[in-house]
């Protein structure tokens, strides 16, 4: 298998499984808790180093699931004590975020996590990192663990597909008719730390938030069905992943930050060129940008 | 028999009491209108009797047991502004929400479900619509919507967060003319309603709120000036001469 | 101790403290109008798009002359607060996602250009990285000398218009019967927090200086309900966290300045929510007892 491909596949399964698990949050509206998590998974796999001692996946997977449950659970005390919601998502997260930074300057000379590392990820790396058992090597371990939390997330969205569709289109009703409301979310935030921390290596964390929230947002403006709006974030999230890499290599620069870009760029063809809700097609319909009142509120 | 018993209900918002010890019973197979100003907690008391707002004390029985084992019988009509009607879904869908219990987890709708479910909209007349984006509905056939949705719970108490608010004629009417169809068909009715006008044509009971109940009981015995004018505080005669101005969520 | 006594009287570190203590007090007192407008997020965003802007400035003109450098920062952080507002306003996109497309793709801009200047810039490219996270100790003189008098001057524009803010954010409709320009003094709040965010970045870098303007102030609410207060208590809050972090991150080796501050914040907010006497934990759990 060549270098190339691994690196593809790599980013390929970084764009479907934050695209997919992204579109969700996008319509919970919860597009800035991704962020959020994204952030602080940091201190998670920080924290698992220190109880380990080594950066192997499952101690990360499980310090990263820690971490981000925790943020989704501090954003809500703060919030339920009267803290405006945005303004507790910001405290949380840049808090968990400057510790784990903290923490890494004191072990970034013992292993290779640095903060750049934390940030941009170092996908070009990924190839070399191979999950080896007794001396035979299975390919990169990053795919491993990605094509595991992608399976995962597939398996939790098929399972709960009607209750995670209730509780994001009507909580209150869904809270009434009986749907466990509460554990469908912490069920989707436990999905979005695992994505991300999966994703970690090879895009960092903060670029991780392009590939969660983009896709899903960009799929939001082409369709009305739920199912493909979920298909089409993943595609998107692919496609993203395949033009950034193609363009980083032409001229040399980041992988993650011109995957990131490649999302802006579908995002930004969709917002003006999409079939039903485009800017340009709103524009000759002559509707101004303005909303209904009703969906305002 | 009553269908729905609350006693001694407080509710605080931030440490201010938004409901005052709230305590009636409702007989089963009445229509009941929760009438009061705006911010009397009109709204707060549905959403407390459910249980999607903390309550700070009292219990809530809906046919003689706890809310929570309760949960097949009870149907919700929320306020449509409630829900983002963006949401990437269709008519048919929505409906079929209400079939949940039924439906159960890991399982898809069965054919039965979605021919019920389709039922529900021919009855509130939106059999053409079912596939329709709900973005693409007006106001009116959104709330029709949850009607059939409600009506897909086949539940026997209903409770609906102001049915009327914004709604064209033609869907006043029908949820007017499904709202007799449960009423004959025994169920129990509460809806929250500003529209002081109507109250005699609708509803047979009537629970007057501010914070804590004025009154409560039949309409032709509750709905007085006197107590209008104790829960309004004294702004009925404008209330009387334009009740459509009192609008708003409570 | 000593060496630690030794840092504290050199020049140059006085005037780090003196520039972290302003700045600080800048951001908390901007922050309060910030947090009462709901905007803690978009600060963020800002403040993520400043990333961008640097580096153009630096590719199009190669300089690293500070100024020029901020100015290239200010433009991409109001292109990208009026992203979000045209988002927001021609499509079905939320809010919270119209800033988080914002900040990602910016950011993942900026990260792009910056590996674009490593691989081919011609000599001294180093130093825009610490754009990232800030470093207090590589600030020379003139750069802190310019946070310090930018930062006092936000602080003054803000006293100036302390009163005009609060009717404007408070109740906008009021204002405009007033005959208030709400309009003109929404931008003039927006300037100043893309000034701050600017002016800041280099102490604390892009992707923490939003923490300097969202947790001082919502500390401040935990032990007041005057406007006034809350805005010179969060100054101060700010200001504490701002010397703090530029002290530590100074003495020890190696500990990035941005995140120290943060972390002191956050310190603040901890024992804020605690002990706070207006909305504290402790006094409701008594209360309720």
């Amino acid at each position: 298998m060549s270098y190339t491909f691994w690196i593809l596949l790599t980013g390929c399964l970084v764009g479907l499984t934050c695209g997919i698990t992204g579109a969700l949050l996008v319509l919970r509206k919860m597009a800035m808790i991704a962020d959020a998590i994204s952030h602080t998974v940091l201190l998670g796999i920080v924290g698992a180093f220190f109880v380990t001692q080594s950066l192997s996946g499952i101690p990360m997977l499980i310090g990263a699931g820690i971490v981000g449950i925790l943020t989704a659970v501090f954003v809500e005390m703060l919030h339920s004590s009267g803290v405006q919601s945005d303004a507790a998502i910001g405290i949380v997260f840049t808090s968990l975020f400057a510790l784990g930074v903290v923490l890494i300057s004191f072990i970034g000379d013992q292993v290779h996590l640095d903060v750049q590392h934390a940030l941009m990820g170092e996908i070009a790396f990924v190839p070399w990192n191979t999950l080896t058992i007794n001396g035979v090597s299975y390919g990169p371990t990053a795919v491993w663990m990605l094509g595991a939390v992608l399976a995962v997330n597939l398996i939790l969205i098929t399972l709960f597909y009607k209750e995670i569709k209730m509780s994001t289109f009507d909580p209150q009703f869904a809270t009434l008719i009986g749907v466990p409301v509460m554990i469908i979310h912490y069920l989707l935030m436990t999905m979005v730390s695992l994505s991300t921390v999966a994703s970690f290596d090879s895009v960092g964390a903060i670029l991780v938030v392009a590939m969660l929230i983009v896709p899903g947002a960009t799929a939001y403006l082409l369709t009305d069905r739920f199912f493909v709006l979920l298909i089409l974030s993943g595609v998107i999230g692919i496609l993203s992943a395949a033009l950034g890499y193609g363009f980083a290599i032409q001229w040399n620069v980041s992988i993650a930050g011109s995957m990131a870009v490649a999302t802006g760029v579908f995002f930004i063809a969709a917002f003006l060129f999409g079939p039903k809700q485009g800017v340009v097609i709103k524009k000759i319909r002559g509707t101004t940008g303005k909303k209904t009142v009703q969906s305002s509120t | 028999m009553n269908a729905l018993t609350v006693s001694n209900m407080s509710v605080s918002y931030d440490k201010q009491l938004a409901l005052e010890n709230v305590s009636f019973s409702v007989p089963e197979g009445s229509m009941t209108g929760i009438i009061g100003p705006n911010g009397a907690g009109k709204s707060t008391l549905i959403k407390s009797i459910l249980q999607l707002l903390p309550t700070v004390s009292g219990t809530v029985e809906v046919f003689k047991k706890p809310l929570r084992s309760q949960r097949k019988i009870i149907g919700y009509v929320p306020q449509r502004s409630e829900v983002d009607w963006d949401f990437p879904t269709n008519a048919l869908d929505v409906v079929l929400m209400g079939r949940y219990n039924h439906i159960g987890m890991f399982k898809r709708a069965s054919k039965k479900e979605v021919t019920w479910a389709k039922h529900c909209l021919q009855r509130v007349g939106m059999q053409d619509y079912a596939s329709r984006q709900i973005s693409q509905l007006s106001g009116g056939q959104q709330q029709r919507v949850f009607l059939a949705r409600a009506m897909a719970q086949d539940a026997k108490i209903y409770f609906m967060d102001e049915p009327f608010a914004g709604v064209d004629a033609s869907t006043e009417k029908a949820i007017i003319q499904l709202m007799k169809e449960w009423k004959n068909e025994g169920k129990t009715v509460l809806v929250v309603h500003h529209d002081l006008q109507t109250v005699n044509d609708y509803f047979d009971h009537v629970l007057l709120l501010n914070k804590t109940p004025i009154a409560y009981g039949e309409t032709n015995r509750v709905f007085t000036l006197a107590n209008l004018e104790e829960a309004y505080g004294g702004k009925i005669a404008f209330l009387q001469q334009g009740p459509k101005a009192a609008k708003g969520s409570t | 101790m000593e060496q630690f006594s030794a840092l504290l009287s050199s020049a140059n570190l006085q005037w780090v403290l003196i520039g972290s203590l302003l700045l600080g007090f800048a951001s908390g007192v901007i922050g309060s109008f910030v947090l009462l407008k709901k905007q803690s997020l978009i600060s963020d965003a800002m403040a993520h798009a400043a990333l961008p802007g640097v580096c153009i400035v630096y590719i199009l003109f190669q300089t690293k002359t500070v100024p020029y450098l901020l100015t290239g920062a200010a433009v991409t952080s109001l292109i990208a607060t009026q992203s979000i507002q045209t988002i927001v306003k021609w499509s079905r996109i939320k809010t919270d996602a119209a800033i988080g497309i914002t900040l990602s793709v910016f950011f993942g801009l900026g990260i792009v250009l910056l590996t674009y200047i490593q691989q081919n810039a011609t000599g001294n490219q180093a130093g825009l990285d610490s754009f990232i996270f800030g470093q207090a100790a590589s600030l020379v003189k003139g750069d802190v000398q310019l946070i310090a008098a930018g930062a006092l001057c936000l602080i003054i524009l803000t006293a100036l218009f302390f009163k005009e803010f609060k009717i404007s954010i408070f109740d906008p409709q009021f204002a405009k019967g007033l005959g208030l320009p709400v309009t003109f003094f929404n931008a003039v709040l927006l300037f100043l927090v893309v000034a701050v965010v600017v002016i800041g970045i280099q102490m604390v870098g892009v992707v923490l200086i939003a923490a300097l303007l969202i947790t001082p102030p919502i500390s401040a609410r935990y032990w007041t309900d005057q406007l006034g207060w809350m805005t010179m208590l969060a100054g101060i809050f700010g200001a504490i966290s701002g010397v703090s972090g530029a002290v530590l991150s100074t003495a020890i080796q190696n500990l990035p300045t941005g995140p120290i501050i943060v972390l002191s914040a956050s310190v603040i907010f901890l024992f804020s929510l605690l002990f706070g006497t207006k909305k504290g934990l402790l006094l409701k759990g008594g209360r309720n007892a």
